[in-house]
């Protein structure tokens, strides 16, 4: 076991302590009988009910979910087949350049760059097609285009550190065409492919600032509902709210750490 | 008799040329006409319209004019102003003081979980996940919590005379950098962890060997193992922070403009200026590109950024 210096050690749980300090104040405040200020009245769900009650935010959760749940979908299958096509198949070098150079720029694009293209675009042709227009499906289709990437780039590297010749293997037992793919490629590629879905969920769940851009003066969601409601002054059902986004959070990490790092066959000992 | 096409092997199958290639694009071409259409003909038509006139209604017209640029460099309708070269110089030094920080913090970080053992090294990467996977919103508005005049930081702050007693301590530049820097933390963290992960340390003991003191251990033992992990953490930091207004917004106020904030409200509809707005996002653009560039040309591998 190396041994770092004290002073190391306190600076890098200091530096945790930094990134936790005001989760565990959110909590705190979700539980604490008092409308304003941070004096402990008691404990309390109450906070909790309203928030159960709330048809607004029963409506942001809901599109919430819907636009993360469709877009990865949709992310999945596009950046999957993408993967396999870039992985599995004769480019040229100079294909293969270009292709990257294509995927990696959603990668390394300021989100709000991204916004502000798609805005541009919303302006445009909105009066082609209503799909165009503010709303939920050019939030997905926003959410789509960054996710596509991570996905693609994911299940690109889980392909690339599979051997060529469990291919050759399989296409002596006769196998081939579509059925390696479905038998052989799809299976193996599959930690991948989960953990590609994953990420691009998580990423659709916490993106704010595309969602914000695109979605127009009636669609909320609920970063948008928590960035609205904070300008207008917290009220502690902000809190009840952040803390279940949290506790999900927390769920969606393990959820992670058992699937994509199974192979592994490690989990964590103090989960 | 019509002639066969040559065949091919290709992993082990046997195919044509011609079959190949009708399967690879097949594959590639959805997602590519998906990129194509919803991200670089968007980022296409943002280039043409930093080019194109503002209407009345604070719409765009289109005739071209370069009066988004003339805005950009300080000439508006009152002359000159140094405002956004403000703005601009605000924002460098926000995200490199965010970047600086998140630098110092990170290495004792992924390095005090990196030496953990085995067994409980799993809990740690898993608590530094947590919050780079919850929602930025919910991270940045609960500093305004642990700012509020009532809050023991703020009554500390009080009592050492930074601020007035009974201030909260936001809106200030502190409260964002602070903000900004929680918010990247994680980002800078992480590759850094990877690095420290599989780092030799038989290089850091020769140094200490050598009668290296702790910075030349660190800058000779340790920094060349772990630089490439830093430029990826540079870029994961220094890039978003650049473009950042959701922290600027919540925890600076409205007078602390950043290029990012600067961008949202050129995009507000009626009242905002969208070829000064798409301007100013070139800007950001190139600002992206010349820092990927040195990415590249000091060997970084694209495939660390994701």
């Amino acid at each position: 076991m190396r041994k770092l210096p004290t002073w190391v050690n306190a600076l890098g749980l200091f530096a945790l302590t930094l990134l936790y300090l005001p989760l565990i104040g959110v909590v705190i405040q979700s539980f604490n009988d008092s409308r304003v200020g941070l004096a402990w009245k008691g404990f309390t769900f109450k906070w909790y009910e309203r928030l159960w009650l709330n048809a607004d935010i029963h409506q942001a959760a809901w599109n919430t979910v819907v636009v993360a749940t469709v877009s990865t979908v949709i992310a999945t299958v596009l950046g999957t087949a993408l993967a396999f096509g870039l992985a599995r198949l004769p480019w040229t070098r100079r294909n293969l350049t270009a292709f990257d150079n294509v995927l990696y720029l959603p990668v390394v694009t300021p989100e709000i760059i991204m916004a502000a293209a798609l805005v541009v675009m919303i302006s445009v042709m909105r009066h082609v097609h209503t799909i165009f227009d503010f709303g939920l499906p050019i939030i997905i289709i926003g959410h789509v285009t960054f996710q596509i990437s991570f996905v693609a780039l994911t299940v690109r590297s889980r392909l690339a550190s599979l051997p060529a010749n469990l291919d050759e293997a399989a296409c002596d037992l006769y196998s081939g065409g579509w059925n390696l793919f479905r038998r052989v490629t799809l299976p193996l590629a599959m930690p991948g492919i989960t953990a590609g879905a994953l990420l691009a969920f998580i990423l659709s769940l916490d993106d704010f600032v595309i969602t914000y851009f695109t979605a127009g003066p009636r669609i909320t969601t609920l970063p948008i509902f928590i960035y609205a409601s904070q300008r207008k002054g917290i009220t502690p059902e902000i809190h009840a709210l952040s803390t279940v986004m949290l506790l999900c959070t927390v769920v969606l990490v393990f959820i992670a750490v058992r699937f994509v790092n199974g192979k592994r066959g490690h989990t964590p000992a103090n989960g | 008799m019509p002639e066969t096409p040559p065949l091919v092997v290709w992993r082990g199958n046997l195919s044509t040329a011609a079959r190949l290639r009708r399967i690879g694009v097949f594959c590639v071409s959805p997602a590519m006409l998906w990129l194509g259409f919803f991200f670089i003909l968007p980022l296409l038509m943002l280039l043409a319209i930093a080019f194109a006139t503002r209407s009345p209604s604070g719409g765009v017209e289109w005739a071209f004019s370069i009066d988004a640029f003339k805005r950009l460099a300080g000439f508006g309708s009152f002359g000159w102003s140094p405002a956004n070269g403000y703005i601009l110089l605000r924002s460098l030094w926000i995200a490199s003081a965010t970047t600086a920080i998140c630098m110092l913090l990170a290495y004792p970080l992924a390095f005090f979980i990196a030496t953990r053992p085995a067994r409980t090294r799993m809990f740690w990467l898993i608590a530094l996940t947590v919050p780079s996977w919850t929602n930025l919103i919910v991270r940045t508005y609960a500093w305004l919590i642990l700012l509020g005049p009532e809050s023991v930081i703020a009554r500390v702050a009080a009592a050492l005379g930074f601020s007035d007693p009974g201030d909260a301590l936001f809106p200030s530049t502190f409260a964002t950098l602070l903000g900004m820097i929680t918010a990247f933390l994680p980002f800078m963290a992480m590759p850094l962890y990877s690095a420290a992960e599989k780092l030799n340390w038989n290089l850091v003991e020769a140094a200490q060997d050598l009668y290296g003191g702790r910075w030349r251990t660190f800058r000779h033992g340790i920094l060349p193992q772990t630089s490439s992990a830093l430029f990826v953490g540079v870029i994961l930091t220094f890039i978003p922070a650049m473009g950042m207004f959701i922290v600027s917004d919540i925890l600076g106020g409205a007078r602390f403009m950043l290029i990012g904030n600067l961008i949202q409200t050129q995009f507000a509809f009626g009242s905002g200026n969208p070829p000064y707005a798409a301007a100013i996002s070139l800007v950001l653009i190139l600002f992206t590109l010349l820092i990927i560039a040195l990415f590249s040309r000091f060997g970084g591998k694209r495939e660390e950024l994701v």
